[in-house]
């Protein structure tokens, strides 16, 4: 190998602090190769070692009697019944896509499809829970453009349709954005694939795409903060080719379907270096490869950069005796690279070869096992004192009604997903724009119910309540399609984990987290932290996404928001306390984000979700419509089922003690909107489960006169039945036309992105 | 996870229609169409690979949706020079019917079975929505499901789908009938808000000049199934098996 000159301050221009390389010099018995130092930084990286988030994730729940693989590989595994499984995970590609968006977008996709088909399971939905900056910074809109156009040029082409997400804006993210992928694919129990690596002497083959130099040092790039340079930093984020990603599919799929191969691993991020450490770590074996036969796009590449190249659509794999000929036969047909660039020993090491030269022979135990882990010292901050309603200034609340529809983040989303092919496949039963997507798994009826999910302005205020929150809002909107809540994957996106208040809102939200997955029997079976989310010492607001899977039995029986038939009743269920403290009508309304954030009733949130699942699957159809109260709260969920079904709505059971905007527009948890044409049943259910449930209003037009109750600020509102169309009546405060709702809803986005 | 075949029972009186569908690499809704065939037809698509040099005997030859060579150089462009692309103009001249659906219709314009060509959408976005098409031509072997001027909603999902050809050829094919599909309003009407792409004269799909081959942009196979939102497109489906079972 020769005498190397690597010296400790190379080492930390790539991400290693001096003990770091103390210690791998220590586990070598030398100073590393250039080579060597690669792939230990990389190994040893924030993103691929989890070094600062391990000790806190290890308290999550991670088990249930569904899963049939938790965190650890390259996706979670769930029983879905009848032999088959959902294989899902959700991964962050924030540095990327803010200096990059198209490219950063488009290869989180990318990766996301890979984890989740080397698994074995096809890839049958996408989703995304996206993070921009204030509207009014001038990055904003060439990054929102630039990312949805990213996510929808990979998933389109590759042909899984993008079903659902998120998308909000805050200028906490005005410097790091975030834009977190999630895949859903379908297998066979058991037919998944793993990473471990078996059989000494069995080959070890490279497939899809050559090697070039794009992205090399990537998982380096997305553990460190950003400066003003960020910029800079565009070689290293990588290009995808969705086209190159859609044979990969099919040709991976082809050959599992075969006894061929014992073990495969997408090279993600730190490509070859991780793959091929992660297959012989998990198998506890060695794997040598001959680096002068991987198939490469530029002449000259030297071993460091092929090991650190994260070129896209790539995949490793451990062939059975024999199986060479066959494999090679797919990947021929579908006109990808294949390559044997090495085999298993039982050695222990990693061993890399090229030019008749070893550049690197690294113990990989060692090298994973003794991966520094930090217990960062951490601050919990504690939270501010929530706000005093009463010093609120009345207001008329279909004005603020209409403001809060219209403000960015409760605008309408359509702008987005529709340049999202979320219909291809043939099974999208419920659309992108309502509580969870649904997903029909085959034709014997099963669905799949899937969301995105985070409150980040709670997380901010209070991380143990935010965190429980995300958790408690995911498992709530997948019941309100009818779903039975799984299991969830979660993307931990926050600012430097080095600063102890940074580490305090981590460590917050996990314990927030475990909790609500506990008391709600929703285990976290994957996910991706992203740590150093910060520009120049700024942090984004702690945001802990939740991908949420829930199961439907009977794909028929899903329903969404849209309201039916008029003369139904719409029922609140859950209780209402009016809570106004970091709320969406706080920053909308009143420009003020203080406050408490709703506490989260983890109890109540189950007994009343259950009822609603109950209501749902009930088979006399009892439940027309169905929405669960979140950003905005009540008077907001109304508004979002009367949009969506073009019905207006009386709100006749909102009595004039109630005509508060506290109640109106608090955000308490646990609550439901249902609609229904059998109020008796009903409400005899909700009795016998003991779950409050108040009638609030019919489906149609009002047959109401104003009642006695007046108004603070000038009357403005139309008498009720003046718009001639569908209108949300709130007795007491007049009417307005759901068509006008409607448009201030869908215009915000389409208008702010043609500006400029 | 795909549907077994409906077996053909005796109230089949004739033979199933008989389905081929093309498989370039990229193509990302044959499963899409064949669902459909398969549930109008009662028989499973024959499902050929773009590099096979012959197609076995079939009633209908579809090219499906999708990215075929991930549209790189332009859509269609590489596709409509795969091997199995001149045994699929030998049989279109013989009369065999041919549908080319998004992609496909891209790919029918590149190998010149059909006229014009399709430009990005004026939004230059992708644009996945439902839309309303108008049955501007009913005596055909695609169409004959519909009434003659009846308005249906199906979904689009493309790129590249906003129709252009020389004015000519625009008066040619309106003289001739071939304009198979245009974009509409729910009631029918036609303005340039629902005219999805910009297509010139809100062209959705055209025919060759026998009216045995079919582009058209819109996906009527995603809407024949109540539960994923429409059936329009069943009718479709039902008046191509009619027509060629």
């Amino acid at each position: 190998m020769g005498g190397s000159n690597v010296t400790p301050e190379l080492a930390a221009e790539m991400g290693l602090s001096a003990e770091e390389f103390e210690r791998a010099r220590d586990i070598l018995g030398r100073i590393p190769t250039l080579t060597e130092l690669g792939v230990f930084s990389a190994m040893w990286s924030e993103h691929c070692s989890y070094k600062s988030s391990k000790i806190w994730l290890k308290t999550l729940p991670t088990t249930g009697p569904r899963v049939i693989c938790g965190p650890g590989e390259n996706a979670g595994v769930v029983d879905i019944g009848d032999g088959d499984a959902v294989v899902f995970k959700i991964e962050s590609h924030n540095h990327p896509s803010f200096i990059e968006p198209y490219q950063g977008a488009a290869t989180g996709v990318g990766g996301i499809l890979r984890d989740v088909f080397t698994m074995g399971a096809r890839p049958v939905a996408i989703l995304n829970s996206l993070r921009f900056g204030s509207p009014d910074d001038p990055k904003t809109r060439h990054l929102v453009s630039g990312v949805v156009a990213g996510i929808g040029g990979y998933g389109n082409c590759v042909g899984v349709p993008t079903v659902g997400g998120e998308c909000q804006f805050h200028p906490a993210y005005n410097g790091n954005i975030l834009v977190n992928a999630m895949c859903v694919g379908l297998a066979r129990a058991d037919r998944i694939f793993y990473s471990a690596a078996a059989g000494p002497g069995n080959l070890v083959i490279y497939v899809g795409a050559k090697t070039g130099r794009d992205g090399i040092h990537g998982a380096t790039m997305a553990s460190a903060e950003f400066s003003e340079d960020a910029a800079e930093k565009r070689p290293t984020v990588q290009v995808g080719d969705p086209f190159t990603e859609k044979l990969l599919i099919e040709a991976c799929l082809e050959l599992m379907a075969t006894d061929a191969i014992v073990a495969i691993q997408d090279m993600g991020a730190a490509g070859l270096t991780s793959s091929s450490v992660e297959m012989a770590d998990k198998g506890g074996l060695g794997i040598e490869l001959d680096l002068d036969r991987v198939p490469v796009r530029e002449a000259g590449m030297s071993p460091y950069e092929i090991m650190l190249s994260e070129s896209q659509e790539r995949m490793l794999m451990v062939l059975a005796p024999g199986s060479e000929e066959q494999a090679r036969r797919v990947f021929e047909k579908w006109e990808l690279d294949f390559a044997v660039i090495g085999r298993v020993t039982d050695t222990g090491q990693l061993i890399l070869r090229m030019h008749g030269e070893v550049a690197a022979d690294i113990p990989v135990g060692p090298l994973v096992t003794q991966a520094p882990l930090y217990e960062r010292p951490w601050l919990r901050r504690q939270p501010g004192p929530d706000i005093d309603p009463a010093t609120l200034p009345d207001r008329d609340p279909l004005d603020c009604l209409k403001r809060l529809v219209a403000s960015p983040d409760l605008a309408s989303k359509r702008w987005i997903w529709e340049q999202y092919d979320h219909l291809v496949q043939g099974n999208t039963v419920k659309r992108p724009g309502g509580d969870a997507a649904v997903i029909r798994i085959s034709e014997n009826g099963k669905a799949l119910a899937l969301k995105t999910d985070c409150t980040p302005r709670y997380c901010r205020a209070d991380p143990v309540r935010g965190g429980m929150q995300a958790v408690a809002e995911s498992w709530r909107n997948l019941t309100a399609v009818g779903a039975l809540p799984l299991a969830v994957t979660d993307n931990m996106n926050f600012g430097n984990p080095e600063k102890p208040e940074i580490m305090g809102e981590f460590a917050g939200a996990i314990e927030g987290m475990r909790e609500a997955c506990r008391a709600l029997d929703y285990p976290v079976v994957s996910g991706n932290v992203s740590l150093y989310n910060e520009t120049s010492g700024s942090a984004i607001l702690p945001t802990p996404v939740i991908g949420g899977v829930g199961l439907i039995a009977d794909a028929a029986k899903a329903v969404d928001l849209a309201l039916k038939q008029e003369g139904d009743a719409l029922y609140l269920v859950g209780e209402t306390k009016g809570h106004l403290g970091a709320s969406l009508y706080l920053r909308e309304i009143e420009g003020r984000e203080d406050g408490l954030p709703p506490p989260v009733d983890l109890a109540a949130e189950r007994k009343n979700g259950d009822f609603v699942r109950a209501m749902i699957a009930n088979n006399h159809n009892l439940v027309a419509a169905c929405h669960d109260i979140s950003d905005g709260g009540l008077l907001v969920a109304v508004a979002e089922m009367a949009m969506a079904g073009g019905h207006g709505i009386a709100l006749d059971g909102i009595s004039v003690q109630e005509l508060l905007n506290t109640w109106l527009f608090g955000e308490d948890q646990g609550r439901y909107l249902i609609e229904t044409r059998a109020p008796l049943a009903v409400e005899a259910s909700a009795a016998a489960a003991g779950v409050p449930i108040k009638r609030i209003g019919k489906v149609g037009c009002s047959e109401l006169t104003l009642s006695g109750a007046t108004i603070a600020e000038g009357q403005t509102r139309q008498t009720p039945g003046m718009s001639g169309g569908p209108e949300l009546t709130l007795p007491g405060a007049g009417a307005i036309s759901v068509a006008e709702l409607k448009a201030a809803n869908e215009a915000w986005l389409p208008a702010y992105m043609a500006q400029g | 996870m795909s549907l077994a075949p409906r077996p053909p029972t005796s109230a089949d009186a004739k033979a199933p229609m008989k389905a081929a569908v093309i498989i370039f690499p990229g193509s990302n809704r044959e499963h899409d169409v064949c669902m459909a065939l398969q549930r109008a037809s009662g028989r499973e698509p024959a499902r050929i690979w773009h590099r096979e040099a012959s197609l076995p005997d079939c009633d209908l030859i579809v090219l499906p949706g999708g990215f075929a060579y991930g549209d790189y150089l332009r859509c269609g462009a590489m596709a409509a020079h795969s091997p199995i692309m001149r045994e699929v103009k030998t049989r279109a001249e013989r009369g065999t019917p041919v549908l080319g659906i998004c992609n496909g219709f891209q790919v029918l314009t590149e190998a010149g079975m059909l006229p014009g060509a399709l430009l990005p959408n004026r939004t230059l976005t992708f644009i996945c929505r439902d839309v309303h098409l108008k049955v501007e031509n009913n005596q055909t072997v695609f169409t004959s499901g519909y009434a003659a001027g009846q308005t249906i909603r199906v979904p689009t999902a493309h790129h590249d789908g906003n129709y252009t050809a020389d004015s000519d050829m625009l008066d040619r094919l309106e003289g001739e009938g071939r304009v198979a599909f245009r974009y509409c309003s729910a009631s029918g009407e036609f303005a340039d808000e629902d005219n999805v792409n910009g297509s010139t004269r809100a062209i959705a799909g055209i025919f060759n000049e026998s009216r045995t081959v079919l582009g058209l942009m819109p996906h009527p196979e995603n809407a024949t199934d109540p539960l994923l939102g429409g059936t329009d497109g069943q009718g479709f489906f039902a008046g191509l098996v009619a027509a060629l079972q």
